[in-house]
């Protein structure tokens, strides 16, 4: 079928070039009250309460560690929550805590559909309130429409000035409350202020100030629908038992004015067409077009769509959460599923499963961790050495961690190489013994030189270092080294 | 362009998709379409931001390759102007750890642990540039490989020709050993005994010297022999006199081995080791991180007054 007289020269002329770009159509939702939007700004309260009021928080931790609750203190590596301290090492902690926020996702969403978008994700929260904050300047809908149309003079500018203000001092803040939990939270503020916080407080307080201004004042529902990932992904979580907001279009259609219904009530559906459920849209999208990536499945348009129906005396719900497989039922005129058996489905039994396995080996890993831990590593250059009296030396890098915020003592032994004995670089050779005591400071790891000397003639062989706290809870580890002599190491 | 693009294996054709009514791009692979969907315009705004980026990079920045060197931008940065910022910010740094270092002197180096800890990583630095060449990345000397030739000492162990107490192991650094042109350079030799003695006197000699670790059966000869003319720097039981740098024969370690044949050979024809001074070729600050290293390997020894005159006299036997 190739038609060589055609080309994508002939194409190009056939559509014309501004149609390869859409100017963004300004989103200007009206303020609605009801369920959902009681519960948005439940969350939203709650999200950014946690979200500000966490790095406040204070642990009583002894004098030897911070008494920030959450800290994530890169400079030294550590990261605390609460009781709950994390070592570098540990990391999989963080990591198991990420692939179960990965999984809580894919519950969530197989589940009630996008409440991830519509209710939590921050981008979500601080659009609300930078919305809010629309409302609050420029009034509702139908005033913050005529404003924007109106040409610039000096009230639209001052309008305009003062909104963006309060735009610009929520981002600041925004930004300034993300780097408490990378330093104590009053002294930082203290420093923040005075000029003596390091550059790179400065400099992320700045960033973020910009990216929540941008992105949260202006770029909105945009980063939903062309930025973010997750509406993409979602389609492929989404399954025909997954509660979305839906409407119900074999009740609503075809749409009809309550004066029209009036006139002849058996051609016209439940819907009055009165494009409220748009209007109070945070993306700017029409749901009665269906289930589409804008929608964020907030159920804004549920509650303005249930306070009409109620105004014109219809049943609510012309637009409420269902699953695929209830729209068919009910449009056959079945009594939908009920709701907890569409959550109670194996998919979601599954997810759940996986979701609390890894939460219960990460909680049983840190409640048998060990805060006492050593490891010995052998010189290698060189592997033995030859004292004047015939003996022979190793020489071994013990690091001993001690993972607890006191500062604590521990003995090093020797387990085995009957004949062996150990000194340090702090204890001389002519005291040297089986056993070495070495106080390593609070929350550090303390690196020893050890040498170890075995008399003329022994064989080479494994034997271990072990370690035991010197306190009531005398935790011990070990570690497995080889003793090597001349002649075995060639 | 003058030729006309080739045409596609289908004609393209559009057509507005039912479910959004957006136009698709006109093609269909296997019954799947392209919506021909327009880009948001603030896309093509960050496209022009980035380019407004780059005009002013290019202006502030090195950019274009020319043909001697590329432009250097108005702020005259370059990568190599930032190391060499960088290292003079870490050399200012190490200023005062120098100075300090610079003040102490060396046996009093370890009262102060952190100056210690960093002597000893400066010395470790500097070893690897100054002295693995001989002595072995891990200063192990001609223990480190068979196939180095032997006669470089270990500095891991126990045994010292020189001394092992922090100002020794600096004084050697500092002057080396048998550096011609150093008067106060550490000196001795061993003379060589071919031709001095018969064989069986030879023979009993090296009895003696390995029976001293008890590798051989004593012999009288080699005890009289011993005693006429090796005590007076071994000393009478073999255990060496660092003030000449004379080796201690009872113990295990031997600089040019210790077997039979190797005894003798050093007997007969000895070699005598040299090590260069580096005084003049290294600061001392350097020198004494280095002190500080070589004294931290494991045989370091704690200070004890040695004797002033450390250079002895040459001894001219024949």
């Amino acid at each position: 079928m190739n038609n060589p007289d055609r080309s994508w020269a002939d194409l190009a002329k056939d559509s014309p070039p501004e149609n390869l770009f859409e100017k963004r159509k300004q989103v200007h939702p009206q303020r609605i009250d009801g369920n959902f939007r009681r519960f948005k700004w439940l969350v939203m309260l709650v999200t950014l309460a946690i979200y500000y009021i966490t790095p406040w928080l204070r642990w009583d931790r002894g004098p030897y560690a911070p008494d920030q609750a959450v800290l994530v203190d890169l400079a030294n590596r550590r990261f605390y929550m609460f009781g709950i301290e994390i070592w570098p090492h540990e990391f999989y902690f963080v990591a198991g805590l990420l692939i179960m926020a990965g999984i809580g996702l894919f519950l969530v969403t197989s589940a009630v559909g996008r409440a991830w978008c519509g209710y939590a994700c921050p981008q979500t929260v601080w659009t609300n309130l930078f919305q809010h904050v629309d409302r609050f300047v420029d009034g509702d809908r139908n005033a913050r429409m005529r404003l924007d149309k109106a040409p610039w003079g000096a009230g639209k500018v001052a309008r305009r000035s003062f909104k963006w203000a309060i735009y610009l001092f929520i981002s600041f803040w925004t930004g300034g409350a993300w780097v408490m939990y990378f330093a104590d939270a009053p002294t930082l503020t203290v420093d923040f202020w005075t000029g003596n916080a390091a550059l790179v407080a400065y400099i992320t307080v700045a960033i973020l100030t910009l990216t929540t201004f941008i992105l949260g004042g202006f770029m909105r529902e945009q980063v939903c629908i062309y930025m973010c990932p997750w509406p993409r992904i979602q389609s492929a979580m989404l399954d025909e038992k997954s509660l979305l907001v839906t409407y119900k279009d074999w009740r609503g259609e075809p749409r009809g004015s309550v004066k029209k219904a009036a006139k002849a009530s058996d051609e016209f559906g439940d819907c009055i067409d009165c494009n409220q459920c748009v209007a109070v849209c945070p993306t700017g999208i029409d749901i009665r077009e269906g289930p589409q990536i804008g929608c964020i499945t907030c159920g804004l348009c549920i509650d303005a769509c249930d306070r009409v129906m109620n105004e014109v005396g219809r049943p609510r719900g012309l637009i409420d959460y269902a699953t695929l497989e209830d729209c068919e039922r009910e449009a056959a005129g079945e009594e939908p599923r009920p709701v907890w058996k569409t959550m109670l489905r194996p998919r979601t039994l599954i997810y759940s499963a996986i979701w609390g396995g890894i939460g219960l080996a990460l909680l049983f890993a840190l409640g048998t961790r060990a805060h006492t831990e050593l490891s010995a590593a052998a010189d290698r250059n060189p592997p033995f050495m030859l004292m004047s009296d015939g003996s022979v030396r190793n020489a071994f890098t013990l690091k001993i961690r001690n993972m607890e915020s006191r500062p604590r003592s521990f003995t090093i032994a020797i387990d085995g190489l009957d004949q062996a004995v150990m000194w340090s670089g702090t204890v001389p050779r002519d005291e040297a013994a089986r056993m070495l005591e070495v106080a390593v400071a609070a929350d550090q790891t303390q690196a020893i030189r050890a040498y170890i000397a075995a008399p003329a003639g022994s064989a080479a062989q494994d034997f271990a270092f072990t370690v035991t706290s010197a306190d009531e809870q005398a935790e011990t580890d070990r570690s497995e080294v080889r003793f090597v002599v001349p002649g075995e190491a060639e | 362009m003058a030729n006309k693009p080739s045409a596609p294996s289908q004609a393209p054709v559009q057509k507005i998709d039912e479910a959004t009514g957006t136009k698709t791009v006109g093609h269909e692979w296997d019954g799947i379409e392209e919506l021909d969907t327009p880009m948001p315009r603030w896309w093509l705004w960050t496209f022009y931001l980035c380019i407004l980026f780059s005009a002013v990079y290019v202006v502030l920045y090195p950019a274009w390759p020319l043909v001697e060197k590329g432009t250097e931008g108005v702020l005259g940065w370059s990568s190599r102007g930032q190391l060499a910022e960088e290292i003079s910010v870490a050399d200012q740094a190490r200023t005062t750890v120098n100075e300090q270092l610079a003040r102490i002197p060396i046996e009093r180096l370890p009262e102060d642990g952190t100056l210690m800890q960093q002597a000893v990583a400066g010395g470790r630095a500097a070893f690897l540039v100054n002295c693995v060449q001989c002595h072995g990345s891990g200063a192990a000397g001609s223990m480190a490989s068979s196939s180095l030739a032997k006669g470089y000492p270990n500095l891991n162990d126990d045994d010292w020709l020189w001394g092992g107490d922090l100002k020794a192991i600096e004084y050697t650094l500092t002057h080396g050993i048998r550096q011609q042109g150093d008067d106060m350079t550490r000196f001795s030799q061993m003379p060589p005994f071919n031709g001095v003695f018969d064989d069986a006197q030879i023979e009993g000699l090296v009895d003696h010297v390995l029976a001293l670790t008890g590798q051989a059966k004593p012999s009288a000869v080699g005890a009289q022999l011993y005693t006429d003319n090796c005590a007076q720097c071994h000393g009478e039981a073999g255990l060496g006199n660092r003030v000449q740098g004379a080796p201690n024969l009872a113990d295990a370690i031997w600089l040019y081995g210790g077997t039979r044949a190797e005894v003798k050979r050093q007997i007969l024809a000895p070699r005598n080791g040299m090590m260069p001074k580096w005084n003049g070729r290294l600061d001392p600050v350097t020198i004494k991180m280095l002190a500080a290293y070589v004294h931290s390997l494991g045989g370091g020894e704690d200070f004890v007054e040695v004797a002033k005159n450390v250079a002895v006299e040459v001894d001219e036997q024949p």
